[in-house]
């Protein structure tokens, strides 16, 4: 047991430290300069972020897909906040090993995986190549209707 | 420990030693009069090269850490520094990055031959196990290493590696955290790597100790699998193992020093001369070749935790085969068909090490998955099942009897290995090269460079003139951060007087400060000073440049490559071809054209360049005839301008080439010359035991 707790400290320092911690404390991001049709691409916590004002059709197309049939199955519903469905806010990581997807390519009308050929739709969800896993939503939420807070 | 240790000093003070620590007599009684099998082949001499290439990569790796900066914003710079600024340092950086391959080459010899002449079996299992444990230590050290430089490819390489880590089931994400020690691979990382990469080495040589501690205590293994049983059988390791180690060490070196000195890039990845970028993917991440092998395995299996697993069971299974292969006869000499299925799985690890660096996709995964198939099917299926139905032949009474039983075709098995092995090494190695898919991109033509060949030098008016055109032409937007003024004067460049580089340095206007009164000021360049970037920062240059970002060009010329092909890329070892990079920036600038081909769409802000990946490059194009006036009377044409700035960018990329070729040159003489008279004293030394 002293061995155990003896060993602890060596462990919890490889953790992220403090400065790291508050480095990556939540970001506010003001939605008003995008563009229906556009995206940006932001930093938090080392990670790049796609936030999508997504097109009427782009909603459509994700919404028109049975669910069943993707590799891992996520209404487009329960990937963006409700009242604010035009926005797509997902961590641009490709799930299968980690490269940035490309905005707006593929057959889909949504991100493309450069190294491997991953495609992700306009709601963020892998529909084909090796990825196993949706696009993930970081936590966020809306403090105002045209201002986000990641994080 | 084992071995005769009947030693004693016949000098008073080293009989004092002795007394109170016998370390004379353990090396003694290890390294002097230990029973070394006297048939043993070249294929032995590997464990001296590996011992010595730990010692050298100890030795140039501290000797670097005395001068590199493991920060994420300074790392990058300071191994440029290290290249450009530190006496040899150039030399240093490149025995080290090239010892770490040679390093491999030699570990994965050493296993094949445990492999081959059953070295594993008993009583040699800890032997063995502890020989997988060094290897496990060798590729994290040499994955850390590589992060180090903090290039594209060692950030990229490194997130795709730790990412692996989530595959564990309910503490992945833990476990990844932990190891970054942060949200991403960033700053955290890279400085406990640097701590690891210094610590592991130490941890290989305390485990080296005792692999060769437990050699000792079973004797070495030999060709004929027979252990030893009388003194005829055996030799005194010293003159006879001493002599062939320090033959087969001195033709290891000037195998070495081909990389060190005339190859340095080969096996490296252009991309990892690029600054660490978190916000751009390189469009083919690879590992380092020895990798390779295990990252086909690793993307064979469609599931992640699969696929994980796989890989590291891939090494692990090395562990256990002492106990998967229970065949009585050691020696593959004697087992036709295990010695038929070796070769096959020598073929299947050359091949799973060339898919590694190909794409996966298409037929590429069907043979991955086939030969990761093989690959496991040999330790798993084959060797168990051998052991069982295979009739060896006799085996020899001693090591006595196999080695008067040779008829001279000893060295020729060999020697026809070894060839074949180098063209297949040659081959696999290359492949490493052929990670960038061809994509339809159009091949850049071949130029003549008067720097290229082992005899190569930079033609000091095309240098000059080159530094004229990036002065006019270039450096309105792309920096040349890495080059300082003073390096104008020096040694194997444009050949400016110390005066002149003065006087050049003095034309810019520096920003300097902060003054007394606490603020900025300009004034003139000096000779220490860096060229100046014309931009303050990214979001400016950005800015002025419809969203592109203009590169810095210091190190243009080796941070772009393209595939060269099979059967090109085995020519390019022996023809030290090398040239991808000037041939690329050469195209690049010349190979704008009007109108884009049929069916090719360009989007506006960008132009069609027909070399350019994706052809869509947001550079209008830079040169035009008559832009630039040469001093010298050289014609003012495009073509002229791409080539003199293209010599000189090779030389900003790499200011010592002309002395590394020199050097290279009078090292080879010298290796060359010694490795002759190794062999004829190991002639002379063994002439009385065959």
């Amino acid at each position: 047991m002293g061995g155990v707790a003896a060993l602890w400290p060596f462990v919890s320092q490889m953790n992220p430290d403090a400065s790291t911690i508050a480095a990556g404390a939540p970001i506010e991001v003001d939605l008003a300069p995008i563009a229906e049709g556009q995206d940006i691409k932001v930093f938090w916590r080392g990670k790049p972020i796609y936030i999508s004002h997504r097109t009427k059709k782009q909603i459509d197309e994700a919404r028109s897909v049975p669910v069943s049939s993707l590799p891992d199955p996520q209404t487009d519903q329960a990937r963006v906040k409700e009242g604010h469905d035009q926005w797509l806010v997902v961590i641009g990581i490709c799930t299968h090993l980690g490269c940035i997807p490309i905005a707006h390519e593929g057959n889909y009308d949504g991100f493309f995986c450069p190294c491997h050929g991953s495609q992700y739709d306009s709601s963020g969800r892998v529909r084909q190549g090796p990825a196993p896993a949706n696009l993930p939503v970081p936590p966020y939420q809306f403090v105002s209707d045209s201002k986000i807070q990641i994080g | 420990m084992s071995g005769p240790s009947d030693y004693q000093p016949t000098n008073s003070a080293l009989k004092w030693i002795e007394r109170r620590l016998p370390i004379l007599g353990l090396m003694h009684s290890s390294f002097v009069a230990y029973p070394t099998p006297r048939n043993l082949n070249y294929w032995w001499t590997f464990g001296a090269i590996l011992s010595m290439m730990l010692g050298v990569q100890i030795l140039t790796g501290v000797i670097l850490a005395m001068h590199y900066t493991p920060e994420a914003t300074m790392a990058f710079k300071s191994v440029e520094s290290i290249v450009r600024d530190v006496n040899y340092g150039w030399l240093l950086r490149n025995i080290h990055a090239s010892g770490a391959s040679m390093f491999f080459l030699a570990v994965y010899i050493h296993m094949f031959r445990g492999l081959y002449y059953g070295s594993y079996k008993e009583p040699r299992e800890i032997l063995w196990i502890l020989g997988v444990i060094i290897y496990l230590l060798m590729m994290a050290t040499g994955f850390m290493g590589y992060v180090l430089p903090w290039g594209q490819m060692s950030f990229w390489g490194a997130t795709v590696i730790t990412n692996l880590f989530s595959a564990v089931p309910y503490f992945g994400e833990s476990i990844v955290t932990l190891l970054w020690g942060g949200y991403s691979v960033g700053n955290p990382t890279l400085n406990r790597f640097f701590s690891l990469h210094y610590l592991l080495p130490f941890v290989i040589a305390g485990v080296v100790v005792l692999h060769i501690w437990a050699l000792h205590v079973a004797g070495q293994n030999n060709p004929a699998g027979v252990e030893a049983k009388t003194e005829k059988d055996t030799v005194p390791f010293t003159p006879y193992a001493t002599i062939k180690d320090a033959f087969g060490v001195s033709c290891f070196m000037l195998f070495f020093a081909w990389f060190i000195f005339y190859m340095p890039n080969y096996l490296g990845d252009a991309d990892n001369y690029i600054p660490a970028n978190p916000g751009v993917t390189p469009a083919h991440i690879v590992p380092e070749w020895y990798y390779l092998p295990f990252y086909a395995i690793l993307r064979s299996i469609p599931n992640k935790l699969a696929g994980v697993t796989a890989m590291f069971s891939a090494i692990l299974v090395l562990a256990f085969l002492p106990w998967l292969d229970t065949a009585k006869t050691k020696s593959s000499k004697y087992r036709p068909l295990a010695k038929q299925f070796f070769w096959i799985f020598v073929i299947v690890c050359l091949l799973l090490g060339w898919l590694g660096g190909k794409p996966p996709e298409g037929i590429y995964v069907i043979a991955g998955r086939v030969l990761t198939f093989c690959y496991f099917a040999y330790f798993l299926i084959l060797l168990p099942l051998l052991s069982r139905i295979e009739r060896p032949r006799s085996i020899p009474n001693s090591i006595a009897d196999d080695v008067l039983a040779k008829t001279g075709s000893r060295s020729t098995p060999m020697v026809s290995t070894a060839i074949a092995l180098a063209v297949a090494g040659a081959l696999f190695a290359g492949s490493a090269q052929n990670a960038r898919a061809a994509d339809h991109e159009e091949v850049p033509p071949s130029q003549k460079w008067s720097f290229s060949g082992p005899f190569g030098k930079f033609d000091r008016g095309s240098l000059q003139r080159g530094l004229k055109v990036y002065k006019e032409v270039c450096s309105a937007c792309h920096g040349l951060s890495y080059i300082a003024f003073r390096n104008l004067a020096d040694a194997g460049g444009p050949g400016y007087s110390v005066a002149q580089a003065a006087a050049f340095a003095s034309d810019y206007k520096i920003k300097d400060g902060p003054n007394d009164q606490g603020e900025m000021f300009e004034r003139p360049g000096r000779p220490a000073d860096y060229f100046p970037s014309p931009f303050p920062n990214e979001q400016a240059a950005r800015a002025a440049n419809g969203g592109g970002l203009p590169p810095d060009l210091s190190l243009i010329t080796k941070a772009r490559s393209y595939e060269r092909g099979f059967p090109k890329f085995v020519f390019d070892f022996f023809t030290q071809f090398q040239e991808q990079g000037p041939n690329y920036v050469d195209a690049i600038l010349q190979g704008y054209e009007e109108k884009p081909p049929a069916g090719v769409s360009i989007p506006e802000g960008a132009y069609y360049n027909k070399y350019f990946p994706g052809h869509a490059i947001k550079m209008p194009k830079p040169l035009s005839d008559g832009q630039v006036t040469f001093d010298d009377g050289s014609p003012a044409t495009v073509a002229q301008y791409s080539k003199d700035v293209t010599t000189f960018l090779m030389w900003t990329a790499e200011p010592h080439m002309e002395e590394r070729k020199r050097l290279g040159m009078q090292v080879f003489v010298f290796l060359i010359i010694f490795t002759g008279l190794m062999y004829f004293t190991k002639k002379r030394v063994w002439a009385d035991a065959h």
